[in-house]
């Protein structure tokens, strides 16, 4: 087995970044725009306006209208509503386990062989297949349970976050047992600190930055992942819009509507790009090493 | 959508008038040299498995091997049946037909070579058939053989069919380029459960037809050259034939449309838009045509709800509102199918008020009614039979029960379009519809463990396209049949999605197995199609034609949506540049 | 050194059987037919032989037991056969798709070069082209650069790769005419001229893959960047005096690609199953290709095979990780 003897890391002083204060705003404004918006404008996504097909923009469709004459605008919005909240779900799921994963593994040594083992196993299962059979093992089960959206959320949440937790929880391991041969730790342990305790109080702080980087990641990755699974008919039904779904459908169009493609597009970069801000942000302000100048 | 239907117009007239040119500039070829114009880059997205009819069912891979393999006889670009192998149709007139129908006599072409040389003999027909019938082989065109007791060789070039019973329309063994002739010593030793392991053979078979396999990657490309012993002098006259796969519908129209990469892209179902403008820039041009394709939604006629039990999903438990004529005919009228025409597939799709659609002489007229919208008159309909919305939530009821239908299709663009706006059509009429979307590969998988099937059917409607292989809808119809309905009995196999059971119309395809003349068998074939739609067991909804594309500079294409595209390649020529 | 990696390779294999029997209940059970492809038109009897001939009627654990014999006896015997031209395996029934009615490997070994040549060198240059941008945004971290970098990254990373194919198609292939738009898997590389088309046909695909390559990797390479500078051997580093390059590209460059190498190593694998949507947009039809259109039509060796040799290629990868990280720091110790 591997085992790291990093030196003891100092950090030298930092700016205060601004990006983080722009990113957070940016997508609590995308995230208020999405849920709240949709009760500003209220046509509903789903109505077919038959006479007013492939409209331009004008007022009564600030975006236009799609081939079915629905109203893009509404449907941005309806669809931000599903990416972000799968988007935030997934990253979750799969953020929290692969941290729980890699803390047991990298802190309780008895722990480590099973869990990495577990670990390579999930890393060796190829995830495009096993995303496909899950989504159609599963598919029938919950949906007749909970209800078509609900199940279908919730499979295809559960789907992304089981198979992408792997990488936080190796770098999370890493970095635990490089912090376990450190001084303070050394020191905080031979104070008569629990486990718990040095686990919440040090060791969680000085893996945040991974972990961030990471869910930061991952909130991209899932909203990526599930416009993928759309785009090759696996996931959200066809006339479930999804960022990813108006994107994909969009494609066809690039030459004669590209703003249909632009909007949904921009949509997801935008958030992508403010939690990326953010998350970098987060991190300088949460690393201790950093707090205690501050 | 004036805009749509003018382009069709256009579209059919450029068509038109590229036939005529093409059949114009291949009397004046025939003199020249074969292998002059060097290569055709055609272009089918969903790439050939493998090149083996008898293997596969599917189009994409029947089509690019009749390019090398080809049958007694296939239908022409009109959906005539033309001599192809043999010296003519084989018919009672010219004796080819048995009087008691029981046999008939087909004769090969003269001196007809394989592409390796050696003869083409009647005994390549009595294999070919041995071939698809032997045990364990797994044959996709076995039905084709169906009731053929021997095939008689007795010389190198007759060959007569012995059936077990009156066979009136005997135009399906060795017909159309799903059963071409297989050379019998190539695949000898291929018989029954050794078919799938020859791959060399299944990836190379030898042929009678212009071009001969050079290289055969599956689901990739497939390389031709000119074969040398091609029966025609001065064709084909490309020398090779590159046929690659992959990618989709719109890769392959822009390699055709927008770059000219590729000279044929087949099966383009794009929406009409995209097509319009790709071809604006004219390098290639747009062709379609019709068949007997027909997107339809069947009525369940049958309870499929759970509670019914062991019953569910049998006629012993009939439906509470669909088995009312009156709500089926209701639902028909609330469907405006121009519309429909309109979002899903432009020119390359028409509205049809029948099962069949064609060939002509089988097309009914005496249905038309369905092409207008009629919301007002679907409301009088319902409130006929009995269904009011009396609790003022804007769902008819009736003894307490809502009219709510579960609507189940594949999962599909253009079929989610179309769920979508009929769903939306029915809540105007005071009907709620639940929409449910089907991986195809369960849809259509026929699989009795699985409660998702065309054929379980536990659903109220279903959406899906039906179509029949060749010019005779005989074996089509038989399958509406009483004894063809879905029953645990049988394991839920059976074409009578819609369970429709009718002891007169079970008459009428027994006549029309014994009718031989033709007249006959059309009238027959349009009182049974006027049968399924006057009952409104099926809604036909849009009869679906075939769209490709070809670059102006191919000429000699006639696109054929009877038999392969691919028929008269041989015939297919570059024109020079200016 | 050797023992460690005998040691993790003896792990594998159980680690690979167990994955490969995982699979083959999950797509024993999964809904789905090799049927459903096969037209409505051909009846329900015929159907039943055709599933008949494809061996669907035997048991699973028999069906599990005759795959496990050809992938780990015959298909190596194969291979032999290959590269030293004896006959241990003639006439020997070796994996064989549904679809094609051949053998899986055979088909994979045809789609290798493309998806070598494509997804291959759009790694590599995705690579090349996120180190050097990941180490200058974190050495000037919340400068412009690094600020304009992080956009550019994050827009590559957020625009899926079934728009920017389509994007790169319509602008280089239908308007300017500079590249193919389809990729023609049998064109060989003989000469220089022909080498020139095969760069053209490849660049599009590349492009497309090496933006979101570069896209993650670029992150990964500043946030370890950013973890190293402030360290102690390198503020010692620079109060000897170093230059400042050295300091930066030797020192702290060669501890920050320790989790980077990871990374780079355990992404590889996925690139071979991960470029569906681009080889399905170009008609590259390589191995990501073969495995969707599988799964379309229920052709379970082929995907069965194929998510094992993927399983085969992450675990490679897991080791060669493991050894990397041996090579660029000597105090890991493998006991």
């Amino acid at each position: 087995m591997i085992k790291r003897a990093l030196p003891r890391r100092q950090r030298g002083p930092l700016r205060r970044p601004k990006g983080a204060v722009f990113g957070a705003g940016l997508f609590v404004l995308i995230v208020l725009a999405v849920y709240i918006g949709p009760l500003l404008w209220s046509i509903d996504p789903a109505y077919l306006d038959l006479l007013a097909r492939n409209a331009r923009s004008s007022l009564a469709h600030p975006l236009g209208t799609d081939e079915l004459g629905r109203d893009i605008l509404a449907r941005v919005l309806a669809g931000g509503r599903i990416s972000i909240t799968v988007g935030l779900a997934a990253m979750a799921v799969s953020v929290g386990l692969g941290a729980l994963i890699g803390l047991l593994a990298g802190f309780y040594n008895r722990l480590d062989g099973l869990l990495m083992r577990l670990t390579d196993l999930f890393l060796a299962l190829p995830l495009l297949p096993l995303l496909l059979v899950l989504v159609a093992l599963f598919r029938d089960a919950l949906t007749q349970r909970v209800g078509p959206e609900l199940g279908l959320f919730t499979l295809i949440v559960g789907a992304i976050g089981v198979t992408s937790w792997m990488q936080t929880a190796r770098i999370v391991r890493g970095d635990v047992l490089a912090l376990k041969e450190r001084e303070f730790i050394l020191a905080a342990r031979s104070g008569g600190a629990r486990d718990r305790h040095l686990i919440a109080r040090h060791i969680l702080p000085n893996v945040l930055s991974p972990i961030l980087v990471s869910a930061s990641l991952g909130i991209a990755n899932a909203i990526i992942t599930e416009s993928a699974l759309s785009f090759l008919g696996l996931g959200f039904p066809p006339d479930f819009a999804t960022w990813g779904r108006l994107l994909a459908d969009a494609t066809l169009y690039l030459q004669d509507y590209p703003g249909r493609a632009l909007w949904p597009g921009l949509a997801i970069s935008l958030t992508v790009l403010s939690v990326t801000y953010m998350a970098d942000g987060l991190r300088d302000t949460l690393d201790p090493r950093t707090r205690a100048r501050m | 959508m004036q805009h749509s239907v003018h382009w069709g117009f256009e579209l059919l007239v450029i068509f038109r008038a590229l036939t005529l040119a093409a059949i114009a500039a291949g009397v004046a070829a025939s003199d020249q040299k074969r292998g002059r114009d060097g290569q055709v880059n055609v272009f089918f997205w969903q790439a050939p498995s493998l090149l083996n009819p008898y293997l596969s069912a599917g189009l994409k891979d029947i089509e690019p091997a009749s390019v090398v393999l080809e049958p007694l006889a296939r239908f022409d670009d009109s959906g005539a049946l033309v001599a192809w192998l043999a010296e003519q149709i084989p018919t009672r007139s010219n004796g080819g037909i048995s009087h008691d129908l029981r046999s008939v006599t087909w004769v090969l072409q003269d001196s007809l070579v394989w592409s390796d040389g050696s003869p083409v003999t009647s005994q390549d027909i009595r294999f070919t058939w041995q071939y698809c019938t032997a045990e364990g082989g797994g044959c996709a065109q076995f039905d084709r053989f169906d009731g053929i007791t021997d095939i008689e060789t007795p010389d190198e070039l007759t060959a007569i069919i012995r059936f077990d019973a009156p066979k009136a329309y005997p135009y399906k063994a060795f017909v159309g380029s799903g059963s071409p002739l297989l050379q019998s010593a190539q695949f000898a030793d291929c018989l029954g459960p050794r078919a799938p392991s020859c791959t060399t053979e299944n990836f190379a078979p030898i042929g009678t037809g212009p071009f001969r396999v050079e290289e055969f990657r599956p689901n990739d490309v497939a390389f031709f050259s000119a074969n040398s012993n091609y029966r025609e002098t001065g064709k084909p006259a490309f020398s090779y034939l590159l046929l690659k796969g992959g990618g989709t519908a719109e890769t392959a129209a822009r390699a055709v449309l927008e770059t000219g990469e590729f000279d044929y892209a087949w099966n383009l179902q794009l929406s009409p838009e995209v097509l319009t403008r790709m071809a604006a820039r004219d390098i290639g041009i747009v062709i379609a045509g019709f068949s007997t394709l027909v997107e339809q939604i069947y009525l369940n006629l049958s309870d499929p709800d759970p509670s019914a039990g062991e019953m569910r999903g049998t006629l012993e438990k009939p439906h509470p509102a669909l088995s009312d004529p009156k709500v089926r005919r209701a639902l028909s009228m609330a469907i405006d199918r121009q519309l429909l025409v309109e979002i899903g597939y432009g020119t390359t799709g028409r509205i049809t008020c029948n099962v069949v659609p064609a060939p002509a002489a089988f097309r009914s007229s005496s249905n038309e009614g369905c092409e207008v919208q009629d919301i007002e008159g679907a409301k009088a309909l319902l409130d006929a039979a009995g269904w009011v919305d009396s609790d003022g939530d804007g769902i008819r009821d009736r003894d307490g029960d809502d009219l709510t239908f579960v609507f189940q299709t594949s999962v599909n663009a253009v079929r989610q379009n179309f769920q979508n706006a009929i769903k939306q059509w029915w809540s105007e009429i005071g009907v709620e519809t639940e929409l449910r979307a089907i991986d195809a590969s369960v849809f259509f998988g026929g699989d009795a463990g699985s409660p998702d099937t065309v054929q379980k059917f536990f659903a109220d409607v279903q959406m899906f396209a039906s179509m029949f292989d060749g010019n005779d809808p005989e074996a089509y119809m038989a399958g509406w049949r009483c004894d063809r309905i879905p029953t645990p009995e049988n394991q839920w196999q059976g074409s009578n999605y819609a369970r429709f059971c009718d002891p007169a119309y079970d008459e009428l395809t027994d006549l029309m197995r014994i009718a031989a003349d033709p007249n006959e068998r059309s009238e027959l074939g349009r009182a049974m199609n006027d049968k399924l739609v006057q009952n409104y067991v099926t809604l036909p909804l849009i009869d679906r034609g075939r769209v490709s594309a070809h670059s102006t500079s191919l000429n000699g294409v006639r696109l054929n949506t009877w038999d392969s595209e691919l028929w008269n390649i041989a015939d297919w020529s570059r024109i020079a540049a200016e | 050194m050797l023992s460690f990696t005998l040691r993790r390779l003896s792990v594998a294999v159980p680690i690979l059987v167990l994955t490969s029997l995982l699979i083959f209940l999950l797509l024993d059970a999964a809904p789905g037919d090799p049927m459903s492809q096969v037209p409505l038109t051909v009846p329900p009897e015929v159907r039943a032989q055709m599933r008949e001939a494809l061996g669907l009627g035997e048991p699973v654990y028999l069906r599990f037991a005759l795959w496990m014999k050809q992938v780990f006896w015959i298909e190596p015997k194969i291979l032999m056969d290959h590269m030293f031209g004896t006959s241990l395996a003639t006439n020997e029934l070796r994996v064989l798709s549904w679809q094609t009615r051949a053998p899986v490997m055979d088909m994979v070994a045809e789609r290798l070069p493309q998806t070598l040549w494509v997804v291959g060198s759009a790694y590599v240059i995705g690579i090349a082209i996120a180190l050097p941008i990941g180490i200058l945004s974190a050495y000037r971290q919340y400068s412009v650069f690094d600020t304009s970098s992080t956009f550019v990254t994050m827009v590559a990373y957020s625009v899926p790769t079934f728009v920017t194919g389509p994007l790169l198609i319509v602008i280089f292939a239908v308007q300017l005419g500079w590249a193919p738009s389809i990729y023609n898997t049998t064109h060989r590389v003989t000469d220089w001229q022909s080498f020139m088309v095969q760069v053209q046909q490849m660049m599009l695909p590349v492009a497309v893959l090496a933006a979101q390559t570069a896209a993650q990797i670029s992150r990964y390479m500043r946030a370890s960047m950013l973890d190293t500078l402030p360290l102690d051997y390198i503020r010692t580093a620079r109060a000897k005096g170093m230059p400042e390059h050295v300091v930066v590209l030797r020192h702290a460059l060669r501890n920050s690609m320790i989790p980077v190498v990871t990374v780079i190593a355990l992404g590889a694998p996925a690139m071979f199953g991960g470029a569906i949507i681009t080889e399905q947009i170009f008609a590259i039809n390589g191995i990501g290709a073969q495995l969707i259109g599988a799964l379309q039509a229920g052709d379970l060796p082929t995907v069965q095979t194929l998510t094992f040799l993927f399983a085969v290629l992450i675990v490679l990868a897991n080791l060669l990780a493991d050894i990397l990280y041996g090579l660029l720091d000597p105090r890991i110790r493998y006991d």
